[in-house]
């Protein structure tokens, strides 16, 4: 306990505070934490730009896929169908206002959001250019956010309400429940490549530099 | 296997990097800085009990009130799952019941046994705790899917007579008993469950 390494070769585990050397691992590998089995750091090969072509993929089709009917009912020669948009702008009681704000705030606001964050900060780092400003702050809202966009339950939603109503009418899914669907495989590709650890490194390289 | 703290440093749960004791803002980061989050477990409790407290008017309220020529019929969550399975829909059924009733169950009690297990300083399970923090994380999202479901209809059963469906005061609770779960669960540190690991080491009574 008598000489510290420089804490800045240091990386400590989040999970369980165990400390090690921090050693970029080769390209496609992961550093993973010895005591809890935590994933430290996951390198791939070109990933920020997967990351930058999967975001901007995200951004498009979530924008899209709020404006196309997600589902669309036919009922004794009566018939409705709505997009997300609807859903946002269809208040009529008190409980539906802050159920259907919630719910959009989860499925479109907050992906979207996220994702516009992450090319934000990714994409200078991408181009070889210094960070945006508040580059720092704007990675770690977007990371803050990562549990709170449900793409991926919505799908499941829309097929649980097909199913829900089919004694009362015959129901179809529209375009934006298979582009909400793409979309949820697209998330989780794009998550699965961005590693944290590299972005911050990535981040204090170029400000240092 | 040292940890932060037992070499007078500091790790950052935002970004991993690590700084001497004492400092107050992560330099890479931003993020504050806490060797441990001392009210962790007050802010998990106090979390948990609001989740469970808008759980018990999620289950007894309805879900969905549907108006059709012959008359309104409201449900509850399971008296909804209950219907889907009536229609056949084994499956669904099934899906929405681990959603809605299952998985926040089995969050209540998962939360509670990591907060009790870490105040008693129980070494037992490490990895199995760490690993059960880590499916609670997971499954939380997914109660959310009947209240999509509510949203979507609400929105779209809008047939004038012939039917038409209006969400019901569980919706609301519903979906604020599972965002108050999902901040019980952030709230928890997991370093003080390996953190029971070093504290007997030193103590060897
Ligand atoms: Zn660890
Ligand atoms: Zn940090």
């Amino acid at each position: 306990m008598t000489n510290h390494p420089d804490p800045s070769t240091l990386i400590g585990c989040p999970s369980c505070d165990a400390v090690y050397l921090a050693r970029m691992p080769a390209p496609g590998e992961r550093a993973v934490c010895e005591r809890c089995g935590t994933v430290l750091i996951s390198t791939r090969e070109n990933a920020g730009l997967h990351i930058l072509a999967l975001s901007v993929a995200v951004l498009i089709l979530v924008i899209a896929a709020s404006f196309f009917p997600f589902l669309s009912i036919n009922a004794a020669g009566m018939a409705n169908r709505v997009s997300l948009w609807d859903v946002a702008t269809s208040f009529r009681s008190g409980v539906l206002v802050l159920v259907s704000v919630s719910t959009v705030l989860l499925i479109v606001l907050v992906p979207l959001i996220r994702t516009a964050l992450l090319v934000y900060v990714i994409g200078p780092i991408e181009l070889g250019r210094p960070p945006l400003r508040h580059a720092r702050d704007a990675f770690r809202i977007a990371q803050e956010l990562k549990p709170w966009a449900m793409t991926e339950v919505f799908s499941i939603g829309c097929a649980v309400a097909l199913v829900k109503v089919s004694s009362l009418a015959h129901l179809e899914f529209g375009a934006a429940f298979w582009m909400f669907t793409a979309l949820s495989v697209i998330v989780i590709v794009a998550d699965r490549y961005l590693c944290s650890w590299s972005i911050w490194r990535a981040l204090e390289e170029a400000d240092n530099a | 296997m040292k940890t932060a703290r037992d070499m007078g440093l500091v790790t950052c749960t935002g970004c991993a990097s690590v700084w001497p004791d004492g400092t107050d803002r992560c330099g890479r980061c931003g993020a504050t800085l806490r060797s441990r989050h001392d009210n962790s477990l007050q802010l998990v409790w106090a979390f948990w009990a609001t989740g469970l407290l808008f759980y018990i008017p999620a289950n007894l309220y309805p879900m969905l009130v549907t108006s059709t020529i012959v008359g309104t019929q409201s449900s509850t969550i399971v008296g909804g799952a209950v219907e889907i399975a009536k229609h056949g829909e084994i499956g669904i059924a099934a899906i929405v019941l681990f959603a809605s009733v299952v998985i926040p169950v089995a969050k209540f009690i998962a939360i509670a046994h990591l907060a009790i297990s870490v105040r008693r300083g129980s070494i037992q399970s490490l990895h199995g705790r760490q690993h059960l923090y880590e499916v609670v994380e997971f499954v939380g999202r997914w109660s959310m899917i009947d209240v999509f479901v509510v949203a979507i209809l609400s929105a779209l059963v809008q047939l004038s007579v012939i039917a038409s469906i209006q969400p019901g005061p569980a919706a609301l609770t519903f979906a604020l008993s599972v965002i108050f779960t999902m901040l019980s669960a952030r709230s928890f540190d997991t370093r003080l469950i390996w953190d029971s690991l070093s504290t007997r080491n030193e103590d060897p009574a």
